[in-house]
């Protein structure tokens, strides 16, 4: 049987060559975060009450722009929706804990944490101490992007006020979302949420954001057509 | 709405959505085309900040041949499509926005 000990170090390794990908973003979202003048406690808050990378990047951008708080928060709940999915995927796996764990394990299941544990968890071996696996890999994700988010903060407080350092935001999403694209569905739900959301700017609130994504995905479906 | 109520109630729902299955299992059934939605949720809300970011500038449209960020961004677009890498995009993006500005004498 793998100790407790064994299993949680188990985690903290396997995330670990997660965590080049992922520390950069902490960085930047410090550094963008600062700069869009939200401040450094906030900025700080946001990746550890809200400890999700890009629904913090587009609540910094839609902050900086004057969204109303509910349409960010919407925007935000509808980005992180797909954490509902990874949680009935591990439901089964962690539902002997005892409330506190499940607690704890929630808050730190996101998409890096999900992706190395869900395959430890479906991988062959003796299923009694595998949440310290997933404890472990989610701890070092989580550890990583508290002290990326301070760093990104740190370096970004030194810049100078007017470095046109608001264009990196369009650009990070770019570099986010086109790799992604990889069929035809995703490539129209991407250009019509583009295209409705040129339409709908001057909506007020930013509430052609959340329509132009909704038509978007609405479109997806439709170019995807009913599975077999 | 001040932004910390903003910051803590969007992170209570992003818990909520974490923990949702994990306290209720087997009470609630995903419905197929809720599922097969959610793949498309990240690609259409970045695409739709994406696009009137590079067509606005000081949040009027700019949607003519004189808006550099226009030409930046569809560069930043096919260098992330050709080599994945976040950090070459940003940086080959930033660079084509100054060098439109500057050399184009684009403003």
């Amino acid at each position: 049987m793998t100790t407790r000990k064994q299993e949680f170090w188990n985690g903290v390794r396997d995330e670990a060559p997660i965590l080049l990908g992922v520390a950069p973003f902490g960085l930047i979202f410090g550094a963008l975060a600062v700069n869009a003048h939200i401040t450094v406690p906030a900025a700080q808050a946001m990746s550890s009450i809200i400890f999700a990378g890009s629904s913090q990047f587009i609540s910094a951008q839609m902050m900086g722009t004057g969204a109303s708080g509910l349409v960010i928060i919407l925007v935000v709940f509808v980005v992180n929706l797909r954490h509902a999915l990874y949680s009935a995927s591990v439901a089964p796996h962690v539902r002997h804990l005892a409330p506190g764990w499940k607690f704890l394990l929630a808050y730190l299941l996101t998409d890096e944490a999900y992706a190395v544990t869900i395959t430890h968890y479906n991988q062959e071996g003796d299923p009694a101490n595998k949440h310290w696996y997933f404890l472990g890999a989610g701890l070092t994700l989580w550890t990583v992007w508290q002290v990326s988010t301070a760093t990104g903060i740190f370096i970004g407080a030194q810049l100078p006020q007017d470095w046109p350092l608001g264009f990196v935001l369009p650009l990070t999403f770019i570099a986010l979302v086109v790799p992604a694209l990889k069929d035809k569905a995703s490539v129209a739900a991407a250009v019509t949420a583009a295209l409705v959301g040129v339409l709908t700017f001057g909506f007020p609130f930013k509430i052609g954001l959340l329509a132009a994504a909704f038509i978007g995905i609405l479109t997806g479906l439709l170019v995807e057509g009913s599975p077999k | 709405m001040s932004l910390w109520l903003v910051i803590l109630l969007a992170g209570l729902l992003t818990f909520g959505t974490r923990l949702s299955f994990i306290l209720l299992l087997d009470r609630i059934k995903v419905p197929g085309w809720f599922r097969r939605g959610l793949r498309f949720v990240p690609a259409a809300v970045l695409s739709a900040i994406i696009l009137p970011e590079l067509a606005t500038r000081n949040a009027v449209l700019d949607i003519s041949l004189r808006n550099p960020q226009l030409y930046a961004g569809a560069l930043a677009v096919l260098v992330a499509w050709r080599t994945k890498n976040v950090l070459l995009t940003i940086i080959v993006g930033m660079a084509a926005l100054l060098i439109f500005q500057a050399v184009l004498g684009m403003v």
